[in-house]
């Protein structure tokens, strides 16, 4: 029996993972302690649970635990990687290089470092959706502290040359950062092999708790340091101060070793999953996959369905279907998905697409559903889009003096 | 975001979906928007020569569902109001009756900008002059 609404917005977030919430639950109120407390049992089984987690969060992507910096999540992450970055290396350049298609806590936080007088190059990324290599290291210059890369793309799954990025960024002598989020726990992702020197992650993307994550901060080959962005009593390693969250410390230990056991598993299942969806949602006349097909994360897909807007198309089955568009006929701007329109996409595809997260807990009974749900409003719409009528009459839509508004 | 019984039910059946003869003397055509804005609405009318009244009203959008609801609203209240009744129709009235919360103003404002395009095309074609409306500006 299908139990509704089905969730296929795991890039958004996913859910707890039930074996996470048990190892966690001891730690909110019997064992309690602060891990800073160094002078009774509390406090030493607190930071031994603190510790244990640490090792595995470092298990997962191949690092030492000395190398893992508890933060709230991945947006803190990506803030303390960059301006962390930004001022400890202001004797050496004020430039860093990121990508159109970062996610916004990336994006945001060089355009404050702008402010703050910093210099940033917005690399272009190719339609599909990957950067050009010789565009990155033509960026480089004698300032360039610090390259932004993300991993793998949360709107289109897209998955950047990271271990190609790393080698022009060490023949250069630049520091290479990844934000991580969509791709830890979801593929193989080891900082080593990578090359990858500052690493922003985070809990919830991998059946973790919410309000936990790590910045991987390396300390050999080079040794790496980040500046606080926060003043306090000095917690992990000077880098973040604040009172560890243990019981989420714990969650994301639990979920890192899941994922570290069951990743291979889930990713060679769910490919499977998403190959189907995406095999039989093209045979839907004038669909298109957005994004390198090729390079990407194997539970995502992102696919226009033209000359039908993504939000309608959402409407028809959002009480049953969890899923997200990059429409954004809700927002003030009306502006559709930066992503998208960075792949060259007109502003009509973009509006015309929906992104899909298969997740640990999608079954193939859920994905049966989803494509009928979806092969019959499409057609349902286009049986009402004047777009879609003008299309079949042979209509040059690029003919007609659209009044923009 | 939620949507409203009304929209919802505008979305799941619509009324008046269709095409009329755009090329017919008594059919006025309206089409707005565009496609990058993510909605484009065809609202039609027609309309008896001799009595001025509407007789059909048909639409087609490509847009979310308040912008659906809106047109196949805006169709439905045509219907049966001549011409000149139809000119005094409001984009507010149409919020109000569909609970459009405020991102959405702009599908109604769509919708009476649809009505206006169908109704000038009806003048033209007549030998009527076509009539200026006040902008909006909602967008």
């Amino acid at each position: 029996m299908l139990k509704f609404p089905i969730y296929l917005d795991n890039n958004a977030t996913t859910p707890m993972d039930p074996r996470v919430l048990e190892a966690m639950i001891p730690y909110f109120t019997e064992h309690f302690g602060n891990a800073a407390s160094r002078n009774h049992p509390f406090g030493w089984e607190a930071e031994e649970a603190v510790d244990y987690a640490r090792e595995q969060v470092a298990a997962l992507i191949g690092a030492d635990p000395k190398e893992i910096i508890f933060t709230s999540g991945a947006t803190e992450g990506d803030n303390l990687g960059i301006k962390g970055v930004y001022e400890m290396y202001a004797s050496k350049g004020n430039h860093i290089i990121t990508a159109t298609t970062e996610h916004k806590a990336v994006l945001d936080t060089c355009k404050h470092i702008e402010k703050l007088g910093g210099e940033v190059t917005y690399l272009e990324v190719k339609e599909d959706g990957l950067i050009n290599l010789a565009e990155l290291e033509a960026a480089i210059r004698p300032t360039t502290i610090l390259v932004a890369i993300m991993y793998a793309n949360n709107e289109i799954g897209v998955v950047q040359p990271i271990k190609e990025i790393a080698t022009i960024t060490k023949k250069h002598g630049v520091l290479f950062f990844t934000d991580g989020v969509q791709a830890v726990g979801k593929i193989p992702v080891d900082v080593i092999k990578d090359g990858i020197d500052i690493m922003a992650f985070t809990a919830h993307k991998m059946y973790g708790p919410k309000g936990i994550g790590a910045l991987y901060v390396r300390r050999k080959n080079p040794r790496v340091k980040v500046t606080a962005q926060m003043d306090g009593g000095g917690h992990e390693r000077g880098m973040r101060s604040g009172t560890l969250n243990v019981p989420g410390i714990v969650g994301f230990g639990k979920a890192c070793e899941l994922a570290r056991l069951e990743m291979a598993d889930d990713a060679a299942r769910l490919s499977k999953l998403r190959d189907k969806l995406e095999t039989a949602l093209l045979q839907i006349e004038e669909s298109y996959v957005n994004g390198n097909r090729e390079h990407r994360l194997p539970h995502v897909a992102n696919i226009s369905f033209k000359h039908v807007e993504g939000e309608g198309l959402l409407m028809g089955f959002n009480k049953n279907i969890a899923l997200s568009s990059g429409s954004a006929c809700t927002s003030a701007s009306l502006e559709p998905s930066y992503v998208l329109k960075a792949l060259g996409l007109g502003d009509d595809l973009a509006h015309s697409s929906l992104r899909f997260g298969l997740g640990r807990f999608t079954t193939e009974e859920q994905i049966d559903y989803t494509i009928e749900q979806i092969t019959n409003t499409v057609n349902k719409l286009r049986e009402m889009s004047p777009l879609w009528e003008m299309y079949k009459e042979g209509i040059d839509l690029n003919s007609i003096e659209w009044a923009h508004h | 975001m939620a949507y409203s019984e009304k929209v919802i039910d505008h979305y799941s059946n619509p009324k008046n979906v269709g095409t009329l003869d755009k090329g017919s003397k008594n059919v006025g055509t309206g089409l707005v928007g565009a496609p990058e804005c993510g909605d484009v609405m065809r609202l039609q009318i027609q309309v008896d020569d001799a009595t001025g009244v509407i007789t059909d009203a048909k639409f087609k959008t490509f847009g979310c569902g308040s912008a659906i609801a809106s047109s196949s609203l805006a169709t439905e209240w045509l219907k049966g109001k001549t011409v000149d009744q139809a000119m005094a129709i409001d984009n507010m009235d149409l919020v109000e009756e569909l609970n459009l919360p405020p991102v959405k103003i702009h599908c109604s404002v769509l919708a009476e900008d649809a009505i206006k395009a169908a109704i000038n095309d009806y003048r033209v074609k007549n030998g009527l002059e076509e009539l200026v409306f006040e902008e909006k500006g909602v967008h």
